[in-house]
């Protein structure tokens, strides 16, 4: 790999390698002539200024818009990116985002009183719409929101003198790798459950490993193959008949938004992810929102601060005797929850319902044209959200996905769940129209059609082909200039 | 695939070898195949005492991590430094330049208990 | 309203094909008696209406903009480039770029925002970033305990109070212990695997931490900075000063005040900690044809392939305000960002002459300090902050008492004028009258 390297060609050069000494971009406000070394103390000054682009703005802004355009988005391209919902993202929600802008988190309250009332609103909102009695708006991701959750199970299990005796975390063999890991963040001994030949959580198998040991079952539901745990309520009473606590991975709630309630499910803990779900733009990666609702025994652990109503005002109160504590500074992603406080009041309960329902009978749809086209379906019934996918025999899902790169659309997520073989995830997401769902069915149909030897060297026309992976892992270049 | 007759093997696909005295393990052709490239070589520090079965190191390829258990107890006393710079020596010569670790086993009897290769081929080929 | 474009015709057709009678019917493998419940949400808006709504709450707010509130976020001017470029409909609707041949614009982006990190912390390795500083300080404390192998970890009390309690929840989660330093000169305990302290400190002063870190790697604890990015412009980066890894908050890097967030973390380490680092790293590498690329590298630290062996849970970051630093960074230049440092540091010294000129305030922080101080205040925080709000000015950041009675930050920023100041000035005199 590394041996017969050609000379390396660049077709877009980075920032730096358009930087030339001495010219300006963005120029802020002057600054006084001050002597730093007296102020700041000579020994804390840095010798030389940090090597960063010097770029004028036109330069700054064709940068950016070019790169842009070496990237896919859903704006762009159909996008079914399985379990990450990837929905059409309202575009008067940026417009909003911009009303709160210039507000600081440590303002008097008096002079934010309509944003501690958003965030209110949407606390109560988010409640209702996962049958929960609280919810903290605070974490800052869907993983952060599993570490909250968790903690919260911790902080109960212990107030009732538990903790000692339950250090297992059960968490099926199909979950998000988040799940595991997060438990094992929280301290936890992660014990995997197989699953059944249905598809769903062995309910013998998980009473097998029930006990006054488990502090809890972290459950996606619907599971990563699109599918609802239709043993649900009986799994929420064997394990809350041994003391453990069932939590909810919110990732795939889209496909169940108001139609049914994690707290109807029997779940104490639910964590959303508001960049899923309630169409936060996933922005590359991120920034997301993880709210986490519970249900009244788990309250009293919530972070602090909680958003609090007194008669007419809105407060934020601290005054949480029992709270884990706080898991990021300040009170969340303010701009995310914003934009999911416009969704849903935009909905309402009608609207939430309908779209839920959509998500299903699009994957639904989607899975039948991939049956005509040849895919296999290994859980073949009705879907929720989402389905899983494999290629015919021989033919690699890394293949599939290249090929559709080179096609104009985003592949599903692939080698995802673990526990099927050459797995394609595929999630089309309410918004996309039957023509959409049609002309991708007939493409996936053409790229498994093709010889071998386009598959393996797909994508062609992409701004770079296949990389070179295992010299980005051997020897990582992880910055320019080294 | 090769399955050499003068070490002896684990379910979990290590080889180990008698060496002076020192039992000299790494990971088969087989596991080396299945993992693809080998990107990096998570190395234990020489002095620490493992149980048979106790994870000791692990091998990652670009999108697979699996940990390297001791075959039998005993304590590493080595680590292959070539590895740091050259993890792919443990897909071109699994059996001779790409081992991992050497420890000095508790009881080298304790190797008499693992497969040789035709158990281990069978065992390889049936997976 | 929604979002879903379904026609009538549509609906029927698809109900067929999949053979349902009608959406209700798509739940029917659900436990029959929780589906479809009653929910109690207001009736749906249009668009104009939501505006509407959405615009008459936020005149229940006062804006803070261009005002002396601190600690941890400030008023700096967000230049429009960089919503405007960032906030591209493909960066803005792109998730995690795990198709890298899709994804070059994001990747290299990052890419570049890596190197611009690594150069403002002196260095060499930056991840793609982390929720926020205080979340990025938990988790470079966790790595430092993975890297040193031990269960204590030493802070000093001027480290921002909101990033330790951070710290104690991520730490009370493992059984980890958390103590706390008064100064450098506290002894630090035996089996510490890390020392955290924060340049400029939450109170504002500017430390040398040479000797503070040398204290801590003679323990055998790794060296945790908690740093400002604007301030490195013209400060000592922590690399230069033993720092094994330092973390920050990225907002005053081109984003808005946002009532706190989201903004973003950021996380640079030694090279040798690489494999430790939690979170997306990106790497140059080439593809089939020799072209240069940049793809996600050493994923087997992360939790979609380890598992409960994962360095973190950390999945989705925050790609996008990252860019909107990195947009930031590039803009401005080196020049720029230390005309906004110097300038900050500027009026906070000018400030600080005029406010304790006032009968009654006195000066906290200890000199040198950099664009925040600490001053104690002759009336009761909470009122002042209150009393200047209804002057429309936002300043006045309440101090826990744990670092004295009745205290209160004041940031400044290269927004600021010499009129801001005495007009400040002028209102805290009449309110203090």
């Amino acid at each position: 790999m590394i041996a017969e390297k050609k000379e390396t060609l660049i077709e877009s050069p980075l920032i730096f390698e358009k930087s030339v000494p001495g010219r300006r971009g963005i120029t802020p406000p002057k600054a006084p002539e001050v002597d730093l070394a007296a102020l700041l103390g000579s020994d804390n000054l840095r010798a030389e200024p940090p090597k960063l682009p010097e770029v004028d703005e036109l330069t700054l802004v064709r940068h950016y818009t070019n790169l842009s355009r070496r990237q896919m988005g859903v704006d762009t391209n159909f996008y079914p990116l399985g379990s990450c919902t990837m929905k059409y993202n309202p575009k008067m929600h940026e417009a909003a985002v911009g009303l709160f802008a210039d507000l600081h988190p440590y303002q008097a309250p008096e002079t934010v009183q309509g944003a501690l009332q958003l965030m209110y609103e949407l606390q109560q909102d988010l409640s209702e719409i996962t049958g929960m009695a609280a919810t903290t708006l605070q974490p800052a991701a869907g993983a952060h929101g599993e570490l909250t959750g968790i903690l919260i199970i911790r902080a109960y299990h212990a107030s009732r003198g538990e903790h000692e005796q339950r250090r297992v975390v059960l968490v099926p063999d199909s979950a998000h790798g988040s799940n595991p890991a997060t438990a094992s963040m929280a301290g936890y001994t992660v014990k995997e459950i197989a699953s059944g030949p249905d598809g769903e959580v062995d309910l013998q198998a998980l009473k097998a490993e029930l006990g006054p040991h488990v502090a809890a079952i972290m459950l996606t539901n619907p599971n990563t193959l699109g599918l609802f745990e239709r043993r649900i309520l009986e799994i929420a009473e064997a394990a809350h008949a041994v003391g453990a606590q069932l939590y909810y991975d919110g990732a795939n709630l889209n496909a169940v938004m108001g139609m049914a309630r994690p707290g109807d499910m029997g779940f104490d803990v639910v964590h959303l992810n508001l960049h899923k779900t309630f169409t936060v733009p996933h922005g590359g990666g991120g920034p997301g929102s993880g709210p986490v609702g519970v249900k009244a025994h788990l309250a009293p652990f919530l972070p602090a601060p909680q958003v609090v109503k007194n008669g007419e005002t809105y407060a934020l109160d601290y005054d949480l005797p029992h709270s884990i504590g706080q898991v990021k500074s300040f009170y969340g992603n303010f701009g995310a929850l914003v934009r999911s406080y416009a969704y849903i009041k935009m909905l309402g309960a009608e609207g939430i319902k309908k779209s839920a329902a959509l998500s299903v009978l699009n994957a639904n749809y989607l899975k039948e044209l991939l049956k005509g086209e040849g895919f296999r379906i290994p859980y073949d019934r009705t879907c929720m959200h989402e389905f899983v996918a494999q290629p015919p025999e021989g033919i690699r899902t890394l293949d599939v996905a290249k090929g559709l790169l080179e096609m104009g659309y985003h592949p599903p997520t692939v080698y995802f769940p673990l526990i099927v073989k050459e797995a394609l995830m595929v999630e089309p997401t309410e918004t996309e129209s039957k023509e959409t769902l049609e002309a991708f069915a007939r493409v996936m149909g053409e790229v498994i059609r093709k010889d071998k030897e386009w598959l393996e060297g797909a994508p062609y026309t992409t701004p770079v082909r296949r990389l070179d992976e295992v010299q980005a892992n051997r020897r990582p270049k992880l910055r320019w200039g080294e | 695939m090769n399955y050499p007759t003068d070490v002896r093997y684990t379910k979990s696909h290590e080889w180990v070898r008698l060496e002076d005295g020192l039992a000299v393990v790494g990971i088969t052709d087989y596991a080396q195949d299945a993992l693809g490239d080998v990107v990096f070589v998570e190395l234990p520090v020489p002095g620490k005492k493992y149980g048979a079965g106790e994870a000791v190191a692990a091998v990652e390829s670009v999108k697979t991590a699996s940990d390297i258990y001791a075959p039998i107890a005993g304590e590493v006393v080595q680590v292959n430094p070539g590895l740091e710079e050259a993890p792919e020596l443990l897909n071109q010569s699994p059996y001779a330049e790409g081992w991992i670790f050497k420890l000095r086993p508790d009881n080298p009897a304790d190797l008499e208990a693992l497969m040789d290769a035709a158990a281990y081929q069978a065992f390889a080929e049936s997976q | 309203m929604d979002y879903t474009p379904h026609t009538e015709a549509d609906l029927e057709e698809m109900l067929e094909r999949v053979g349902a009678k009608d959406l209700r019917d798509l739940y029917r493998d659900l436990p029959q008696g929780i589906v479809d419940p009653p929910l109690k949400l207001e009736p749906a808006k249009t668009e104009a209406e939501m505006m509407r709504h959405l615009r008459t709450l936020a005149a229940k707010n006062a804006s803070a903009n261009a005002g002396f509130l601190g600690g941890g976020i400030r008023s700096h001017y967000v230049p429009a480039a960089v919503p405007a470029l960032a906030a591209r409909a493909e960066f803005l609707s792109a998730y995690t770029p795990y198709q890298p041949e899709a994804s070059q614009g994001l990747l290299q982006a990052i890419f570049e925002y890596q190197t611009m990190i690594s150069e403002l912390t002196g260095l060499p390795v930056a991840n793609a970033s982390m929720y926020d500083g205080s979340s990025a300080l938990a988790e470079g404390v966790l790595l430092a305990l993975r890297e040193s192998g031990k269960m204590r970890v030493a802070i000093l009390k001027s480290v921002h109070p909101e990033y330790r309690r951070v710290v104690k929840t991520y730490l009370d989660a493992i059984g980890a212990e958390l103590v706390t330093l008064e100064s450098t000169a506290d002894l630090i305990p035996a089996e510490t695997g890390a020392v955290v302290a924060q340049n400029p400190d939450f109170l504002g002063s500017v430390h040398n931490f040479a000797a503070f870190a040398e204290t801590a790697h003679a323990t055998g604890a790794l060296f945790v900075a908690v740093v400002d990015p604007v301030s490195l412009a013209v400060l000592k980066p922590p690399g230069e000063y033993g720092a094994d890894v330092a973390v920050g908050e990225g907002q005053s890097l081109g984003n808005a005040m946002a009532f706190g967030g989201p903004h973003f973390g950021f996380m640079a380490v030694r090279a040798d900690l690489v494999r430790q680092l939690p979170g997306r790293l990106v790497s140059e590498t080439t593809d089939l044809d020799g072209k240069r690329g940049y793809i996600l590298t050493l994923q087997a630290r992360e939790q979609y392939i380890r598992r409960s062996k994962a360095k973190s849970n950390i999945t989705t970051n925050a790609q996008l305000t990252a860019l909107m630093g990195a947009v930031y960074l590039a803009g401005l230049g080196p020049k720029g960002l230390k005309e906004v440092a110097t300038r900050s540091v500027a009026m906070a010294h000018a400030l600080a002459d005029k406010l304790t000129r006032i009968p009654g305030i006195e000066l906290v922080t200890p000199e040198p300090f950099f664009n925040e101080f600490a001053v104690r205040l002759p009336k009761g925080v909470l009122e002042v902050r209150s009393a200047l709000a209804r002057k429309g000015i936002a300043a006045v950041t309440p101090v826990l008492a744990e670092y004295g009675e009745n205290l209160a930050l004041f940031a400044c920023t290269e927004q600021h004028t010499e009129a801001d100041l005495d007009n400040l000035a002028e209102a805290l005199r009449e309110v203090l009258r």
